[in-house]
């Protein structure tokens, strides 16, 4: 007997019995759809992280000062980290304009530049009655460059803006739509006070760049938007009253880096040689996005493991009800199975035929299942606003395993008909 | 194959059932029946005197205690169960009393049934399938489900099965007993067609003495023993 006459034969007789199949296959079609959609989602969460933080820069090392553990004591199990602990940082711990040379003579090749910015706190631009929410920001070029702003007007810092710290700032259309009626042509070249802790400064705007409203998380509405005013990296110290010193670094690499990695961990340990050696509480530690990547989707994948464990089980109790209807089917069928076995089907073909039966069944529910997860998986992905993709690994695992469940499950029922005795089976009424 | 040719050669049958319990049960006392190719033999007895015991032997569906059992040369007592399996298949129609027709399936693929289990091709299986229906006048219902057909519509689509892999013989058991005088009447008379027309070897199983007349030979079974042998008096079909 062909395969596929018992693959048909199976077909019709779910078919033939619609509503019972369906009861039957629920098990099967909740714990795929299940497994299904959590992948769904973790899958798109992970390839829209990945999109993102690529555009952030994958290349890009994070050097920051950070407390040193001096002693570390393990207990219960636990990491404590004792050491000196300071409020703020001292003049000595910060990470200054003369180290980061050092660092790009000690790497030319593998340090293509550095992303540079200093918070000069957030404000208010006044005019009058007119207003507009501020965040002051001094950048170095490479750092507003790497913003990939959109200039509408004017120009950005010129050498001389960043190396004097001239009082010229570039603002965003929002903030010409709140102070000039959205004229931002003319904008450029006119002089804004911004409040900032109770005192007035005055700058010049040299240029309008043009807000993402995508990249603004908090809803507000666009007049009490606080958008940023760069100005040059040297003004934003100067209004601070500091040198320039950094408590964090973006250093992006170049061409002569392999992996980011080791990179990372080399003028890690650079820094500290060179210069942390005898601080006492802090030292450079560094970050990557790809390892920051890494450790988001290991545990993203550890959270659907999971939870996949947890659909695994509906999928287990799925399995039992597909045995229990084989038995049950068997039964009914009885006379059928003894009717075959006297036309000629051996105990082989009996055997067959069930299997094959249950493995349809699952097969199906597992189709079902995977439809259903994928449309359940990309709305909860829309909603919590990624672009749904689909788990191509974990559909075809789907398929394969709810056929195994099929396998595994259908046996017994299957070898019980084939070991039926045909005079029996024939007399059963 | 020639006719006069021995189809089934069975001696002292004894069939014994809950051997070594104290219920043990002995429904065939020795029973020995021959039956050559081409004959039609009626076996008449009242219900429990082993008619259906008997069938279930003689149908390969069951093994004899002890005894001999040759059918169409092959020996029965040595076969194991997928040899008897495909003995079923290539040597025994059957046609049962309650048609046992595969529900939920069109009378063709039925048909079809030993053909697919002795793994003829899909072409070859649905041409003879429907060469037979043809045969039993039921070419205009090929596709109906049983549940859609009477009763003796039914039974000739039984036969058409059992005819399926042109088998040594047909063993009918009680093929009428389920249908009114009109539509038994149609049944046997296909089963005098194939016998005449084709040289059927026709093994019929009965408790009505009148069907049993129809036939070549008669044998009668009472308490699992022939008690009786005659001649019947066959008439050509109307």
């Amino acid at each position: 007997m062909l395969l596929l006459d018992n693959i048909i034969l199976a077909i019709n007789g779910i078919r033939a019995n619609k509503m019972r199949s369906l009861l039957t296959m629920l098990g099967i079609i909740i714990g795929i759809a299940s497994v299904i959609a959590i992948m769904t989602v973790g899958t798109s969460m992970t390839a829209s992280m990945t999109d993102t933080m690529s555009s952030y820069g994958a290349n890009d090392i994070t050097m920051g000062v950070s407390q040193k553990s001096t002693e570390t004591e393990m207990m219960d199990g636990m990491r404590f980290e004792w050491g000196p602990r300071k409020s703020k940082l001292g003049d000595n711990d910060y990470i200054y304009m003369d180290m980061l040379s050092v660092l790009k003579e000690e790497y030319p090749d593998k340090i293509d530049h550095f992303l540079l910015e200093c918070s000069a706190g957030q404000g208010q631009a006044k005019d009058g009655s007119l207003y507009a929410n501020v965040e002051l920001k001094g950048v170095n070029d490479e750092r507003f460059e790497d913003d990939k702003l959109e200039m509408l007007s004017g120009r950005s810092f010129k050498e001389s803006d960043q190396k004097d710290g001239r009082k010229v700032a570039i603002v965003s259309d929002y903030f010409c739509n709140n102070m000039f009626n959205g004229d931002t042509a003319s904008a450029p070249g006119k002089e804004i006070s911004i409040l900032v802790n109770g005192k007035y400064h005055y700058y010049t705007i040299i240029g309008v760049y043009e807000y993402d409203a995508s990249a603004n998380w908090v809803s507000t509405s666009e007049e009490e938007t606080t958008t940023t005013v760069y100005l040059p990296l040297k003004t934003a110290f100067d209004f601070n009253h500091e040198d320039q010193r950094f408590e964090q670094v973006t250093v992006v690499t170049g061409s002569g880096v392999t992996s980011v990695d080791d990179f990372m961990m080399e003028i890690g340990s650079f820094m500290n040689r060179r210069f942390y050696r005898n601080n006492e509480s802090y030292e450079i530690s560094c970050s990557s996005m790809s390892s920051f990547m890494e450790e988001m989707t290991s545990s993203l994948n550890t959270m659907s493991m999971a939870i996949s464990f947890i659909a695994g089980i509906s999928l287990l109790v799925g399995g039992i009800g597909v045995m229990n209807i084989m038995l049950v089917s068997i039964q009914e069928r009885t006379k059928e199975i003894g009717t075959r076995k006297a036309l000629g089907a051996t105990n082989s073909s009996i055997r067959i035929q069930f299997i094959v039966e249950a493995i349809v069944l699952c097969f199906v529910g597992g189709v079902i299942g995977i439809v259903l997860g994928m449309i359940l998986g990309s709305i909860l992905s829309k909603q919590m606003g990624y672009d749904a993709t689909a788990p191509v690994s974990a559909i075809v695992f789907a398929v394969g395993f709810s056929m195994a469940i099929g396998v595994f499950f259908g046996y017994y029922p299957a070898n019980k008909a084939a070991k039926t005795n045909p005079v029996d089976a024939l007399r059963y009424e | 194959m020639a006719k006069g040719d021995i189809i089934i050669d069975a001696r002292d049958i004894i069939k014994r059932y809950y051997i070594g319990q104290p219920n043990e049960l002995e429904i065939l006392h020795g029973i020995s029946l021959i039956v050559r190719e081409g004959e039609f033999v009626a076996i008449v007895g009242a219900s429990g005197s082993g008619k259906s015991t008997l069938m279930n032997i003689v149908g390969a569906l069951d093994k004899p205690t002890s005894g001999e059992y040759v059918l169409d040369g092959v020996n029965i007592m040595k076969a194991r169960d997928n040899e008897l399996s495909e003995i079923r298949n290539r040597k025994i129609g059957f046609v049962f009393q309650t048609y046992n027709l595969i529900a939920r399936t069109s009378a063709l693929k039925n048909v079809e049934l030993p053909m697919m289990y002795a793994g003829v091709p899909g072409g070859r299986r649905r041409k003879r399938a429907k060469e037979l229906m043809a045969l039993v006048e039921m070419e205009d219902r090929m596709q109906h489900t049983p549940d859609e057909l009477s009763g003796g519509q039914k039974q000739r689509v039984a036969i058409a099965r059992a005819m399926a892999n042109d088998p040594a013989l047909i063993l009918a058991d009680e093929p009428t007993g389920a249908l009114d005088s009109k539509t038994g009447r149609m049944v046997m008379d296909i089963f005098h067609k194939l016998h005449d027309e084709q040289g059927k070897t026709i093994v019929l199983i009965t408790h009505s003495p009148e069907l049993a007349e129809e036939c070549e030979r008669i044998l009668t079974l009472s308490d699992g023993m022939f008690i009786g042998e005659r001649k019947g008096t066959p008439h050509a079909p109307s």
